[in-house]
């Protein structure tokens, strides 16, 4: 990788790297739904979904390498959407 | 890569054209953030019609479905990175992988929609339209959803073209390339939302 280039550019092996753990994740997740959880496999179908989106955010997205400014933008969006989530459940839940 | 020295002042701004894209997407995560929420509450209101109705659906073709989008995700990602070293065949080749592998996509949801459709199970179908409640709102938000998702797929598709195009004529190089950085931030938007539908139809049941 050239040092003098300013823009930062990612190796073919991180990608790969990435991608198998992916597939590992992919392969894990269709596994534990196998296994009886009870309440708790929706809760691990999202959590192993979320672990695979963050990988991706980071690294395909480039959110690693990137200015900090797009991690904040992404975080905000996020926030937003768990607020929205929140908020629609407490209605449900209290109505 | 300075061939026409100072005397065309090109505005060219990288940085904005990036940001103009994370807004687009943002844009998108929020559109099927909302379709998110209505399914986590309709299936929160049908626990038992959501259980038999993912059932339904086959796991094989949605697993080889998520993992053509990984691979098709890894090989525009190293794209990026190919025609940034200045690499236009590599560059040229992982784009026409990502397109195969886009496609091969279609195909199977083609069988897949296809299948069920066969069985009677469309939107305001008869057969649907027995069945209760919750398998209408299963099976309308599958399709509502994963048809979105295609809509986007397509899009991707006739986007990554118009790239292969510009790569291979020369417009986009090693010094600009913010385009193609940019198809790919959506060809990766367009695999985040599948990591998260391949699950909550798919697998849970």
């Amino acid at each position: 990788m050239s040092q003098d280039e300013h823009k930062h550019v990612v190796s073919y092996k991180t990608y790969t790297i990435i991608l198998i753990n992916l597939l590992i994740l992919t392969a894990i997740s269709v596994a534990v739904t196998e296994i009886e959880l009870g309440p708790l496999t929706v809760f691990m179908a999202v959590f192993l979904a979320s672990v695979k989106s963050a990988l991706v955010l980071i690294y395909f997205m480039h959110l690693k390498f990137d200015n900090a400014m797009y991690k904040i933008m992404v975080g905000l969006v996020l926030v937003v959407f768990v607020i929205v989530m929140v908020i629609t459940f407490l209605d449900y839940n209290f109505r | 890569m300075e061939q026409h020295s100072g005397h065309a002042l090109v505005h060219r701004d990288d940085e904005a054209s990036k940001i103009g894209m994370w807004l687009f997407i943002f844009t998108e995560l929020l559109l099927f953030g909302g379709l998110f929420v209505v399914y986590a509450v309709y299936r929160h209101l049908n626990p038992v019609a959501f259980h038999l109705a993912a059932e339904e659906l086959d796991v094989t073709v949605g697993t080889i479905n998520t993992v053509i989008l990984l691979v098709s995700s890894m090989t525009i990602a190293m794209a990026t990175s190919s025609i940034k070293l200045g690499n236009k065949r590599l560059t040229l080749l992982l784009l026409s992988i990502t397109m195969i592998l886009a496609i091969i996509f279609m195909v199977n949801k083609y069988f897949e929609w296809g299948g069920k459709i066969s069985h009677g199970i469309y939107p305001n179908s008869q057969t649907l339209l027995d069945l209760s409640q919750g398998d209408v709102l299963f099976f309308g938000l599958y399709y509502a959803m994963t048809g979105l998702h295609a809509l986007h797929i397509i899009v991707g598709l006739v986007i990554i073209a118009v790239m292969f195009f510009k790569v291979w004529n020369g417009s986009i190089n090693n010094d600009y390339n913010v385009q193609l950085e940019n198809s790919g931030l959506y060809w990766h938007l367009v695999d985040l939302i599948w990591i998260f539908l391949f699950p909550l139809f798919y697998l849970i049941t």
